[in-house]
């Protein structure tokens, strides 16, 4: 039973917390673009370090950033139960964060193995001080709900995740000119994407797709159960994957029904999340609500192709069958959730803290009056055009690759743009009380 | 929101939660409305609204609150905030008065929007926690205090 002692519904931590998180992350899109214009279409296929280093500025610098932001605010709200020191925690982790992405960034891109070595520490330092506070604020927290359930499943996932990354970044510290170990990346990256990003997504669906449009709820079984179930199929998937103690047909068969297992999991959720949304009550078909809808259509086309992969070799053994596939999830499902989010919780934020010094009870903007829904829209147009210029580089690379690094640098430009002008009329407000 | 309804709902958590589903409920039929230009329609059902977002904070502030801070007095900081909170969405709602009154959509949903998130982020938070810890300090008390709670008058819209 929850006690009154710790109760904290009036913690809602300082503004700067989470929008420090918010306003890096745009620079890291602009900076992933720049490089990926600068390497060209020969960065597109398979693991070179141009790749890595593209996908750890998006992973790590753009998602991380702001999932790690946006759960400094949400913990009070969800689980009554803040970060603990959240000004300190945040200056630290958004730091160390930044630092050990640039480090690992370059390390990669000019095959320096000191500066990687340097980001392992910055990152496995500044990653752990987040884990070790979230997991502090999910332990004490004084609401047992399924979205705080669901960031637990999600911390431990990124817990794995950052050991299974640190122990694929040893490697290539150690032995700079040896391909790295496939299955280690594997592990890292499924951990990373199922275990940290989709299943943090799906805890933070349960509170916020029924609260932003007034769709019906979660069914139960689902809430109760998918994060967990999910957790387990990993684990499974993981020891099968990696220990391969059974012989080797087996053991294929075993891992190729759990990743269907995975899939599957996902794909429900993308489903029930599109059919909620239909069942809305709000008839205002709003932007947050496109992005979500682009994000759960992707999430259903990255799992299908997936699929489909698997039963059709030809597509199965095409060589960017895993840079789609990939691309799929990072810009049509995680980045698309995240956009989506942001544009509802910074004017938001905005207008809650303004209000809380509005003593003398002058006119406050409004959301749609903090960032205006015209440039939202952009947004999502510029974002929507970005998704099948992806699938052609994926097709081809030459003619694809420019164009769409350009498009997301401009997008991300424009979030920057949208994240400031926000600030903006934050501060003029501010300082006008 | 009949009678026979509450009656079921012993336990303050499920009781004080129904209160807001109805809410929301008529909070999206007003916008519905706004968004549709029958301001008609807006008007009264933005009424009905009003009414019971007021009674709902009414049996709050005056019955469920101070039951709780009389039982455990670290109820206090929480009670208060969430007193505040009712503070902004009633500026809130006293500015999309005008915006109906003025038959004005863009402001009337640029404020809808920002009530609907402040709204669901405090009604989390009290469907989370603050009900639960109630459902826990009040036991056998729940029915008492419900009893309390649903013979508040409702005031007519305060505000209009």
């Amino acid at each position: 039973m929850s006690t009154p002692s710790r109760l904290s519904l009036t913690q809602a931590p300082p503004i700067s917390v989470p929008l420090r998180f918010f306003f890096t992350a745009p620079f890291f899109g602009i900076l992933a673009a720049l490089v990926q214009i600068n390497a060209g279409p020969d960065a597109v296929s398979q693991w070179t370090p141009t790749t890595l280093a593209i996908t750890h500025l998006l992973t790590l610098g753009y998602i991380s950033m702001v999932m790690i932001g946006a759960m400094s605010q949400i913990l009070p709200v969800v689980a009554g139960s803040p970060l603990p020191r959240p000004l300190l925690v945040s200056s630290v982790v958004h730091t160390l964060l930044t630092l050990g992405v640039l480090a690992l960034a370059s390390g990669l891109l000019f095959g320096r193995g000191e500066a990687v070595l340097i980001a392992m520490f910055l990152l496995g330092a500044g990653l752990t001080v987040f884990i070790g506070a979230a997991a502090y604020s999910l332990i004490l927290a004084n609401a047992d709900n399924a979205t705080v359930s669901g960031m637990r499943v999600a911390i431990v996932a990124l817990a794995i995740t950052v050991v299974f990354g640190l122990r694929v970044a040893a490697e290539h510290v150690l032995h700079l000119d040896l391909p790295i170990a496939k299955s280690w990346t594997h592990a890292h990256l499924t951990w990373g994407f199922i275990g940290w990003v989709g299943i943090l997504v799906i805890s933070v669906a349960y509170e916020v797709v029924p609260m932003f449009q007034m769709t019906p709820k979660y069914p139960q079984w689902m809430q109760r159960w998918m994060t967990k179930m999910i957790l387990v199929g990993l684990l499974f998937w993981t020891s099968v994957y990696l220990l391969a103690i059974i012989d080797s047909t087996i053991w294929n068969i075993l891992t190729l029904l759990l990743s269907f297992y995975l899939a599957i999991g996902l794909s429900v959720f993308a489903g029930v999340t599109l059919y909620l949304q239909s069942q809305r009550q709000r008839r205002i078909a709003d932007l947050t609500l496109k992005f979500w809808r682009l994000a759960m259509v992707s999430l259903l086309l990255c799992t299908s192709l997936w699929v489909v992969g698997q039963f059709w070799p030809s597509l199965g053994n095409w060589r960017n069958i895993g840079y789609l596939n990939g691309m799929l999830f990072i810009f049509g499902f995680a980045v698309s959730v995240i956009i989506g989010m942001l544009y509802k919780i910074i004017p938001f934020l905005v207008w809650l803290h303004l209000q809380r010094q509005n003593t003398r009870r002058i006119k406050l903007p409004n959301m749609k009056e903090i960032i205006p829904e015209q440039r939202i829209r952009w947004h999502f147009v510029l974002h929507l055009m970005l998704l099948p210029l992806l699938a052609g580089v994926a097709i081809k690379p030459v003619w694809f690759v420019y164009p769409a690094a350009t498009l997301f640098g401009i997008s991300s430009l424009l979030l920057l743009f949208n994240i400031f002008t926000a600030l903006r009329i934050y501060q003029g407000y501010y300082t006008s009380m | 929101m009949d009678g026979t309804q509450r009656l079921e709902m012993d336990t303050i958590s499920s009781n004080f939660a129904s209160d807001h589903l109805h809410c929301d409920v008529l909070f999206c039929r007003a916008e519905n409305y706004v968004q549709s230009n029958d301001w008609q329609q807006a008007k009264k059902v933005f009424i009905e609204f009003v009414e019971e977002m007021e009674w709902h904070f009414t049996k709050e502030t005056d019955v469920l609150f101070p039951s709780l801070v009389e039982r455990n007095s670290n109820a206090l900081g929480p009670t208060q905030m969430m007193r505040m909170e009712h503070e902004d969405m009633r500026q809130l709602m006293e500015d999309m008065q005008k915006q109906v009154d003025n038959r004005d959509a863009d402001n009337y949903l640029g404020l809808s929007e920002t009530l609907l998130i402040m709204l669901h982020q405090h009604n989390t938070k009290e469907e989370n926690i603050l009900y639960q810890m109630a459902d826990g300090l009040l036991g056998a008390d729940q029915r008492e205090i419900l009893a309390q709670a649903s013979a508040v008058k409702k005031q007519g819209a305060v505000i209009l």
